[in-house]
């Protein structure tokens, strides 16, 4: 068998878990520490010093890249993905272990770097790429395949502080693909840009993949890796936990990410026949109909509440609260918003009656930024009574198809992430 | 302490298998492959030149890219180089030739003034570009490789463009005042080379603990303030007392301003002050880079 491409040998990085922002010290801190405490100092003369927890991001990495293989990495935030592929760009150096890569490395961690606002879009493709690592000669050459890919032909001229943030993209994007490198190390510059440049994107990296390079790459796309990948090697807390085909290592994390949110997409609660109305289960599921604790921005959610009425009641209305971790109520449903006069004498407008009912409420989608809820499902007579409240099941909202990030190269602030109509015109 | 070369990338023969990995190549070439190793780096560690040489296009892109944006971004464009030292010599001038009377040895003061102007400028920019420059780049740290020291090394890259404009400007105050240089002036080349080293070696030292301690942001400017007032900037070395003057030859650019005004007003050399200066200059220099290469490594974990 062919040598590794990547050979990766009891990796392990250590940083230190400030309590402070970043790891920032400024001199006049470390002065004083030094003049307050020369003994201190002395005693820990030779450790790192400074204070702050040592914690290890990365531990006990020991990985094989066969040339040609298209590796993703996957696993939760923080699990040292992003770690390990700056590591292996050298960006940072690892605290103990080897690794050896055979083979010119490109490295895209971000799209862009390096671009100045104020230089034109030619003169930021040559900046970029000599920044990643390409020849004069071989920007020059690839130069107007460059700009066809971008689709910036028009804006070449413009300083690149004018462009629209698709156009920064498509272009800083553009630059990259063409670095032509045998092995290429890519973390989630695919969770930019508009679905259509995405998946020209994919197109250009499966045509990567197919000529042979070896790919190394980080996404929380699953799409991308089913679709790219020819192995997936799962992540968890700085170590491999997993390494085998991409289906099976997907699935392997969809199961450890929806073990992980406390019980699952469904939450079945014990009889009380005390209550006069009573949830008996909460199920959240998909647009497929699938249960899971996972979501896309772009994802509607589904609450199903099933709840049992045991006497004939006056009045009843189902309430939906969605709630942040910290029990912040983002907002408030019921099953009669719709009606303007909800408090009426309808039939059938409250479930009075003795008998199961199965209530659905489907938050729309992009509504919630990414993050982590639960639901918290009432029954209720208003002003009157409350029957019973349940917490429901916890739900994560990943941003898998970009829409919160693609403006802002990071998430998007706020609780709510929602388009609204904007109007911009000259005055 | 262990020596090991934190990232090399070294020529290396796997035995058994007939793979030879080699570097400084191009890898267009096969069978040849390049071995990239990856391990721990701790304390002091040396200078890859080799790798410094093959990213060379980089650091012509990096000046280029300061040139560019320097000229486009102002209004005056090239004039701002131009203006800022020109205004400086005029007020120093009127202040300390006019008013307070320091004698300029038998030279108009302005041309006397400016050729210190000169080289300062120079440096000081150079220096101060370097380090706030490492900081505000933070992202190229901690999102690709490429050896860090092209960052401070591009920032005397513009300095130099910037002294090329005002060297312009110097032989106009030069024609217009009448006072031409005598053939030492051919030696301005080798005094640019050491102002540069000087300002490498520096810049060097100061951008790292600037990245690692932000507050150096503000030690800087401070520092080549004062730094400047030490310097014989305004004034000439002669006005310093005989037993004294050593004292003034342990900061290097004693002896470059001295030298590019000999060269430049046509005085003898003062070689002395040269040769103190071109020493301590290399010692700063071994001192900048090394202290740079030993703080790097936590560049990317700080910035």
């Amino acid at each position: 068998m062919s040598t590794p491409a990547i050979h990766v040998e009891r990796l392990g990085k250590q940083v230190k878990l400030g309590l402070r922002v970043a790891n920032q010290y400024s001199f006049s801190e470390v002065l004083m520490s030094i003049l307050g405490a020369p003994l201190r100092r002395l005693r820990t003369l030779g450790e790192s010093s400074y204070g702050g927890e040592l914690f290890w991001a990365l531990r006990d990495i020991s990985l094989d890249v066969l040339p040609g293989e298209v590796v993703g990495l996957i696993g939760r935030n923080g699990a040292g993905k992003s770690t390990l592929l700056k590591i292996l760009s050298r960006v940072v150096s690892p605290t103990v272990g080897r690794a050896e890569i055979r083979g010119r490395v490109g490295s895209l961690l971000e799209v862009g770097v390096g671009f100045h606002p104020e230089l034109t879009g030619r003169e930021n493709i040559y900046l970029n790429g000599a920044i990643l690592g390409m020849r004069q000669a071989e920007i020059r050459r690839k130069f107007d395949e460059i700009v066809a890919f971008s689709e910036v032909e028009r804006f070449l001229d413009t300083p690149v502080k004018r462009y629209s943030s698709g156009m920064y993209v498509r272009l800083a994007f553009a630059v990259a693909a063409h670095l032509d490198p045998e092995i290429l190390i890519v973390d989630e510059v695919l969770a930019v840009g508009d679905v259509a440049f995405q998946r020209k994107c994919l197109g250009k990296m499966g045509d990567v993949a197919q000529g042979g390079r070896t790919v190394l790459f980080v996404s929380h796309n699953m799409r991308a890796v089913a679709g790219l990948c020819t192995r997936a090697v799962l992540m968890e807390g700085g170590t491999i936990v997993a390494d085998g085909t991409p289906e099976a290592m997907i699935r392997k994390y969809m199961a450890g990410l929806d073990a992980n949110v406390g019980g699952g997409p469904e939450k079945v609660f014990p009889e009380a026949a005390e209550k006069p109305a009573q949830v008996q289960r909460i199920r959240l599921y998909n647009a497929a109909a699938r249960a899971t604790c996972d979501y896309d921005l772009l994802d509607p959610i589904t609450v199903e509440a099933a709840f049992t009425v045991r006497e004939e009641l006056d009045d009843l209305v189902a309430v939906l609260q969605v709630c942040t971790p910290t029990d912040d109520v983002v907002f408030v449903s019921t099953h009669v918003d719709e009606d303007n006069h909800w408090a009426d004498e309808r039939p059938g407008a409250a479930p009075r009656s003795r008998g199961n009912y199965v209530a659905r409420a489907t938050i729309p989608a992009p509504l919630l930024n990414c993050g982590e809820y639960h639901v918290l499902v009432q029954l209720l007579a208003p002003r009157h009574a409350v029957y019973d409240s349940v917490r429901g099941p916890v739900f994560r909202i990943d941003d898998v198809s970009s829409f919160a990030s693609c403006l802002f190269h990071k998430p998007r602030q706020g609780h709510v992430a929602v388009p609204i109509p904007w109007e911009l015109e000259p005055a | 302490m262990e020596h090991s070369s934190g990232i090399a990338v070294g020529a290396k023969i796997d035995l058994g298998r007939a793979e030879v990995g080699t570097v400084h190549k191009p890898v267009e070439q096969p069978p040849e492959v390049a071995l990239t190793v990856i391990e721990p780096r701790h304390g002091w560690y040396g200078v890859d030149l080799a790798e410094l040489w093959r990213y060379r296009e980089l650091l012509y892109f990096l000046v280029w890219r300061d040139v560019k944006v320097r000229y486009k971004q102002t209004v005056v464009g090239a004039g701002w180089a131009i203006i800022q030292p020109v205004c400086t010599m005029v007020v120093f001038s009127i202040i300390f030739g006019s008013f307070a009377k320091i004698p300029s040895d038998g030279v108009p003061y302005p041309v006397f003034v400016f050729a210190a102007i000169l080289p300062w400028t120079f440096f000081a920019e150079a220096v101060s570009q370097a380090s706030l420059g490492l900081v505000a780049q933070a992202n190229l740290l901690k999102k690709v490789y490429f050896p860090r020291l092209l960052l401070p090394t591009a920032s005397a890259g513009l300095g130099l463009v910037d002294f090329a404009v005002r060297l312009g400007v110097y032989v106009g105050i030069m024609l217009w005042y009448a006072h031409l240089p005598g053939p030492s002036v051919l030696l301005v080349p080798v005094l640019v080379l050491l102002t540069t080293l000087l300002a490498l070696g520096v810049g060097m030292f100061l951008s790292g603990l600037t990245v690692v301690y932000r507050d150096f942001r503000t030690v800087v400017p401070f520092l080549l303030q004062a730094w400047m007032h030490i310097s014989p900037v305004v004034f000439p070395l002669s006005l310093v007392p005989e037993q004294y003057r050593w004292i003034m030859l342990l900061n290097p650019m004693t002896g470059i301003i001295g030298g590019f005004r000999s060269v430049l007003l046509n005085q003898p050399l003062d070689w002395t002050a040269l040769a103190a200066s071109t020493v301590i200059t290399f010692a700063v220099l071994i001192f900048g880079v090394s202290s740079f290469q030993r703080l790097e490594r936590r560049f990317a974990d700080v910035a």
